[in-house]
């Protein structure tokens, strides 16, 4: 990042987390994961922007927000190289990474239609089996999930 | 385990496995006592299995308690579109226990974490039915006199077979070498050979169903190969009659061979078969009762002399 950008792809944020290096084709799941079309803040989501590591990318500015770990968590399940900059008064503060929780509840559907998680008013559970290629394993039915196979609730 | 619900049979570790065979000779030995006076059981047959339920119903019944309960969902108010849960809520007002067979996979876990009476898994779809392995181990505990170090065949679909899978599990704490004979289609899933290798279990897989390979066993578990199963008719036609156990392929098997079975049987082992002293699949049934007796003792905490 030594050279110098003539200007900015997405408007800098004066307070609140900006998420970097999503794959352009997750940015809208990061998006939804992260329920922020519930959200009354200002957002700057941008996509396919030229990036020297993985072609394109995307970003995603969230003004005014800090997202509790667990939540930010979530985005590993996707994009588990994603950088989250916590930003005040335009100066990132803080960078974070994501990793994997050993369970997740209630985000991610079950893909085996008979799996009473599919058919009664209630969360999933899985276990994260597989930290590194993130392979999920039913807590109800024993199925296994594995990345691209993950669909979200 | 929040409660002494048996959900599945990874529930149960070594100690607890033993403990519940050790139950279950007892009532062998006597299984009329009268342990459940004054309680009730609830046998919540959200999915029909009249075999399983007999079971069941026996055991409780020789145990001198109570029975509540549905044999067929379409009876009751679950068909009006009432949850799982409210089900539940409501049954463990009335009964002590919960004996419950779902046809969805999950169902008997999911009610276990709503409640804290005690939930029994009479099967889950194609998920789970712990006390069909807890008959069937002791019934080979029975036959073989022994768990540890035996040679154990298992016949047929290995795919879909959930008592395969469960039997698997439920055995790889006593050093067993098991082999695999299935067809190609039907093979044991690869998680399952996983399993045994990082248990350092010793297995063999092949497809031919021969004497030699009866010849090297102790236990032999024949399952049913179904028609339904199969993605091609034609590999279907080509297997169908490959895996079924005939008399003469017994001559040279071992004394102590046993034959079992997790019934209904359809024509994987000839009739005539039925005459050997060592099929052992009709009074592997009738393990049943005392293993499901042992199984609800040993959950509602009650001492058994």
């Amino acid at each position: 990042m030594s050279e110098k950008r003539k200007e900015l792809q997405v408007a800098a944020l004066c307070n609140g987390t900006a998420i970097d290096h999503i794959p352009s084709d997750q940015v809208f799941k990061v998006v939804s994961l992260l329920n922020l079309e519930n959200l009354p803040h200002p957002i700057t989501i941008g996509n396919n922007l030229e990036s020297k590591k993985m072609g394109t990318k995307g970003i995603i500015k969230i003004a005014d927000m800090f997202f509790e770990e667990s939540v930010i968590n979530r985005i590993a399940l996707i994009a588990p190289n994603v950088v989250l900059n916590i930003i005040r008064d335009y100066r990132v503060v803080e960078k974070k990474r994501v990793s994997l929780p050993q369970t997740i509840v209630g985000i991610v559907k079950c893909n085996n239609p008979k799996c009473i998680t599919n058919n009664e008013p209630m969360k999933t559970r899985f276990r994260v089996i597989d930290n590194s290629h993130v392979i999920l394993n039913c807590h109800y039915c024993d199925l296994k999930i594995e990345k691209e196979e993950i669909i979200l609730k | 385990m929040k409660n002494k619900s048996l959900v599945s049979i990874t529930d149960y570790s070594k100690e607890d496995i033993i403990r519940i065979l050790d139950l279950a000779k007892k009532f062998d030995e006597n299984p009329n006592r009268r342990l459940l006076e004054g309680k009730v059981c609830a046998t919540l047959f959200f999915e029909p299995s009249t075999r399983t339920r007999l079971s069941f119903e026996t055991a409780v019944n020789r145990l001198g308690g109570r029975i509540i309960g549905f044999s067929d969902a379409s009876t009751t108010s679950s068909t009006k579109g009432e949850t799982l849960k409210d089900t539940i809520a409501m049954v463990c007002n009335y009964a002590d226990m919960i004996i419950m067979r779902h046809h969805l996979e999950g169902a008997a876990r999911y009610a276990s974490e709503l409640t804290s009476t005690p939930i029994i898994n009479a099967g889950d779809g194609a998920n789970q039915h712990p006390t069909q392995t807890m008959l069937d181990i002791y019934s080979i505990m029975k036959t073989q006199g022994k768990l540890d170090n035996l040679n154990i065949t298992i016949v047929g679909d290995l795919k879909y077979g959930r008592t395969v899978h469960s039997l698997i599990i439920g055995m790889s704490h006593f050093n067993p070498t098991f082999r695999f004979v299935a067809p190609d289609e039907l093979k044991l899933p690869e998680q399952y050979k996983l399993f045994c290798e990082k248990r350092n279990i010793k297995y063999e897989e092949t497809a031919d169903f021969s004497p030699e390979i009866i010849n090297k066993t102790d236990i032999l578990y024949m399952t049913r190969v179904q028609r339904e199963r199969f993605t091609d008719l034609m590999e279907y036609e080509k297997v169908k009659n490959v895996y079924i156990l005939r008399k003469d392929m017994l001559e040279n098997s071992r004394e102590n061979l046993r034959i079992l079975h997790p019934l209904p049987r359809v024509n994987e082992i000839q009739q005539d078969v039925d005459d050997s002293p060592k099929a052992y699949y009709f009074e592997q049934a009738k393990n049943g009762v005392f293993a499901r007796q042992a199984v609800i003792c040993d959950a509602l905490g009650i001492n058994v002399e």
